[in-house]
Order: C-alpha cells, then structure tokens, then sequence
C-alpha cells in the first residue's frame, strides 16, 4: 500500500471518529430554524450561543453541585484509603497480602450491573438511596481496586533504597517514607486522582439505580435534557449541554491517558 | 465499575516488593512492624467489605429467595431453593436475554479488535502529520463522557432532521427519509454496535500501536536479509510480540461490552422497544428495579457475575502469580 493511500484512508479514520465529537459542539451553536432545516448545516459559525442560555439553569447548577461533591468526596477518599494500601502492599510483607492482591484483582473485573440490585437494597435498608453519602460510598468501592493497583505499581517503582539511605543519614522509616518516596510519587497520586476523578463524573449506571429524578448528577441531567418533555428535543440545546458535560473532562482525560496507556502496554508486554 | 474506557487493567513495571528488608533493630520495631500493615490495609478493607462484599452476600442469599413486592412491604422472604436459577435457565424470555448479550458482546468485541487492529497497521504506514492528526481524533473521541456521546449519536440518527438519514438520501437511499432507527430490534442493535465500536476503537487502536511499536526493526530487518516475505516477518516477528497486549485488550473488550447497561438504556429510552432489546444489564435492572422482583434479579446477576469470573480468572490469576 502506498503512503498516499495510506495517508488518504488515515485521514478517513480521522473524518469518521473526529465527525460527532465537531457535531456536539456545531450543533450547539444552531438556532431553531437552522436546526429544522431540510439540509444539514455544517458550519454554524456566526450562529447564536443561545442554546447555553437556556440550558445553563437552576437544574443544571443543582446538578452541578452534586456532581461536584460527590465526586470530591470519592477522589479524596479513594486516593488516600488507596495510598495507605498501597503502601502496606509494595512495603510490607504480611499474611493474607497475597490474597488481597487477588481479590483487588477479581474485584476490578466486577461489572457493576452484577451487583447494583443488592447495592440498591442495602443502602435502601440504611436510608440512603438518593443520598452523596450512599452514592459516593459505591463510587469510592468502585475506583479503589483500580486506584489500589495502579498506585502500588507506583510506590513499587520508587526503589526502597532511597528510603534506606535516609535512614542511615538518621531518618526514621515514617520521615524516610514521607520525605524521600512520598515527593517521588505526586505522579501517580495525580493520575490515579483524575482517574477518580473522570470515573465519578461520567458514571451512569449506579447514578441512575440509586439517586432518583429529584437529586440528579450531571450525566442524569443531561440524560433528561433528550427524554423530558412530549415536546421536540432541543437538539442545539442538549448539544450545548452535553458541550458542558464533556469539555472540562475530556481536557483531564488527554492530559493523563498517556500514563495510562503505557502502564497497560509496560504490564502487557512484560507477561 | 462505570462505562467509561479509561481502565487498563495492567499495572505498570514492577519489582519485587519486600524483597529487601531492614534488619529488625528491636522487639518493639517488629511489633509495630507486623501490625502496621494490617492498619494500612483496614480501610480499603472495610470499605470493600461494605460496599461491595455485604451486597454480594445479600445477593447471593436473595438469589435463593423468593424476594419481590411482598418482601418490599415487610413480608419475610420465602426460601425457593434453586428456583430462581431454573427459572433463569429454562424461562425462554431470560435465554434470550442472555443469547442476545452473548451475541452482542461477541460481535461487538470482535468488530472493535478488527477495527482497532485495522487502525493501529494503519497507523505505523502513515506520513508523521496525519499520523498525529489520527492520534488526536483518537484521544478526544476517547475522551468523550458516555452520556455526552450517546446525546450526540441520537442527534446523528435522527429520524427527521439526523444527518445519518440525510446523508443516506443524498447517496440516492430514498428509503432513509423520516427513517427510524430504534423501532426494529436488530436497527437498533446495529446503532448501538456503531456507538459502542466508535467509543471503543480508540483505547485498541492506541494500546495496538503501542505494543507494535515494540516491535524490534532489527529483527524484522534482519528476517528480510534471511528472506523472509512480509506475511512471514509478521507471522513470525510482530504477532508474537504484540499477542500479550491482543490478548489483554481482547479481554477487557469483551468484559466491557457485556456490561453495556449505559448505552443500551439510554436508547431505549430515546426510542427503543425494551422487550427486544433487553441486554443483561438492563434486564436485571428492570426485573429489580422496575419490577421489584429482586430474587429473579439476583439470580440474573450472579449468573453475571459467574460469567464474568470464568472469562477474566485466567488473566487475574496470571496478573497475581507476577507478583
């Protein structure tokens, strides 16, 4: 195959993955008759912003704080009850930390659809349906097998000698650990925080069993925004919403997926 | 675990952990030393325990049970024994609940490892600027939340003013005007296999090239001066180097697309009709949630679950023996 047309078919692959996310934001700028019109219009520019006016409401500012503080809570809880596993895993040798390992493991293959049903009874038991606590108590179980496994890959590749040496020089392990290790491992601790991070933001599925029409995240919000009303969707106006919804993660998800990708290719290949 | 594919499960390199000691300097050292990990790990545990090895339990017992409206309004819930599994395994409804998620997922995981394997090969015959144009595209479809892009897909099927429809017409498929995608239960697996392979493309593709970038040039030259043809450098050279990573990738793929409760209820709720298209997770969720008939859900969902830990034990097992 020549470099053209390889050039052409890559360029085709670009057109096809690159169209809906170009259409999310140029639809967004339509207005109601452009939107109606018999032919596409492709290049809205110069169009009206007006749709963010109508969507950018009470109901989505409610949203918004939920989202938010759930997903604060879980990124601050995950992380550090991750980081005090992941220390205990790669630092220590203990009984049962193999089995731990193991179950961190089958755990992070667990589809939550396997065990939303009994999620729901329990926390409908302890009043917590519709709840940031219930809901971000299953978010941060959620995150933290992964979070666990890719932080420790992290402690693990920070050599204990460093440490050593700090102690010969007089520091204690806990100073060694925390002045030496600790810095070491902002990266991974950023990583596996926007990892949280964009799980708890774009969750659907247990936001959907467990939180009700009346308390919504934003995924739920945006969601309503195509199944409200008898009326005609708002095409530019869920356009606009979704615009919201997606841009300030996907910008954290280009910035981290690097790190990503390269830890599963590093595992991958090594086995 | 949620829909969105950003979680490689493969940790990065890693040593030996604990391999090196610290002499133990004195009695209350060791002390503090055996017990520490176990306050370390508490949390975790506990918060596993709670969350998701209690709900376990309860579904597990509630499986055995007959557990629906009554049991809601405080009746005690009766034991059935292993009813709710012969109903799930003779009820003709749940099989083809679980033949359409089976067909699905293997249609689906298949199209995106083609597709993916396709555009990763493509990727290293590409000039170095629309090579960076295609990892771009790539990157942001990938990052597009679940929900955001569902949005977008139904805004391109339309039936009245979509661009899909449009765009078939113009082709000279006069049958696409005012066509509707998600009455026809196989229409509408065929748009949910188009978003769910869109979505999933870019996470192959990227991991594909990676690992095929890890392909030694020496060798592959080297293989030519001995006269080995292209099919016989890449049967004998690449595949080898790159099969962990296909293997990996195909597993996550077909774990993922099993569990597609987001996509598949939000279509049917923009259309679709749910009898027909039910998959498993949608169908545990309208027999518990919407039917309150919460020990047949149960015994759906560990029927998952099983099904779950049969495919991916093999790879668990693998990950932990390299520890």
């Amino acid at each position: 195959m020549s470099r053209k047309v390889s050039n052409a078919l890559g360029l085709v692959v670009a057109l096809v993955w690159v169209f809906p996310v170009y259409w999310m934001v140029s639809s967004s700028f339509l207005d109601s008759a452009q939107v109606r019109s018999k032919n596409p219009v492709f290049w809205p520019f110069g169009g009206d912003a007006s749709a963010y006016g109508r969507v950018f409401d009470d109901a989505f500012l409610a949203s918004m704080r939920l989202s938010v503080t759930v997903t604060l809570i879980t990124v601050v809880v995950a992380l550090l009850l991750a980081f005090l596993t992941a220390i205990a895993v790669s630092r220590f040798r203990f009984r049962g930390r193999k089995a731990l390992i193991l179950t961190v493991l089958i755990v992070q293959m667990i589809p939550a659809e396997g065990l939303f049903i009994s999620q729901y009874k329990m926390l409908e038991g302890w009043h917590l349906l519709n709840s940031i606590l219930g809901l971000s108590l299953l978010y941060v179980a959620a995150v933290l097998p992964f979070t666990v496994w890719m932080l420790r890959g992290f402690v693990e590749g920070i050599p204990v000698d460093l440490e050593h040496a700090a102690m010969i020089d007089g520091c204690s392990r806990t100073r060694a650990f925390f002045v030496v290790t600790f810095p070491l491992l902002a990266p991974g601790l950023v990583a596996c925080g926007v990892y949280a991070f964009l799980q708890a933001w774009n969750e659907f599925t247990l936001a959907t069993v467990v939180m009700s029409p009346s308390n919504r995240t934003v995924p739920l919000w945006l969601r309503g925004l195509t199944t409200s009303s008898n009326a005609a969707i708002d095409w530019p106006g869920v356009m606009a919403g979704a615009v919201l919804v997606a841009v300030p993660v996907m910008v954290f998800f280009i910035i981290v997926q690097n790190k990503m990708t390269s830890g599963l290719v590093a595992g991958a290949v090594k086995g | 675990m949620s829909d969105l594919l950003v979680a490689p499960s493969v940790p990065p390199k890693r040593r030996r952990p604990g391999a090196r000691r610290r002499p133990l300097s004195s009695k209350a050292s060791r002390r503090v030393r055996t017990v520490a990990p176990y306050l370390l790990v508490l949390p975790v545990v506990v918060t596993l325990a709670v969350a998701l090895g209690y709900p376990l339990v309860r579904q597990l017992v509630m499986s055995f049970q007959e557990f629906g409206l009554a049991q809601q309004f405080g009746a005690e819930p009766e034991w059935v024994g292993l009813e709710n599994y012969k109903t799930l395994l003779t009820d003709d409804a749940t099989w083809a609940v679980i033949i359409r998620s089976l067909v699905f997922c293997a249609v689906n995981a298949a199209v995106t490892m083609i597709l993916g394997m396709a555009v990763a090969v493509l990727k290293t015959k590409l000039s170095t600027w629309v090579r960076i144009v295609v990892q771009s595209v790539l990157l942001l479809a990938w990052a597009m939340p679940v929900i955001a892009s569902m949005t977008v897909w139904q805004w391109l099927f339309d039936t009245q003013y979509g661009v899909i429809n449009w765009l078939l017409v113009k082709l000279g498929l006069g049958q696409y005007e005012q066509h509707s995608w998600l009455l026809e239960p196989m229409s509408f697996f065929f748009v949910a296999t188009v978003i769910v392979v869109w979505m999933s493309v870019p996470f192959v593709a990227f991991s594909l090239y990676a690992a095929l970038t890890q392909v030694s040039a020496e060798q592959l030259e080297a293989a030519q001066l001995d006269g080995a043809g292209p099919w016989q450098r890449f049967r004998h050279i690449t595949v080898p180097t790159i099969m962990p990573v296909v293997y990996v990738v195909s597993l996550l793929q077909v774990v993922w697309d099993l569990r597609v409760f987001a996509q598949i209820y939000y279509l049917q709720g923009a259309g679709g009709l749910r009898s027909e298209t039910d998959l498993l997770g949608t169908h545990i969720y309208n027999l518990g949630i919407g039917q309150s008939s919460y020990g047949m859900a149960s015994a759906v969902a560990i029927f998952m679950l099983v099904l779950t830990l049969v495919l991916t034990i093999g790879y668990v097992r693998k990950l932990a023996k390299e520890d």
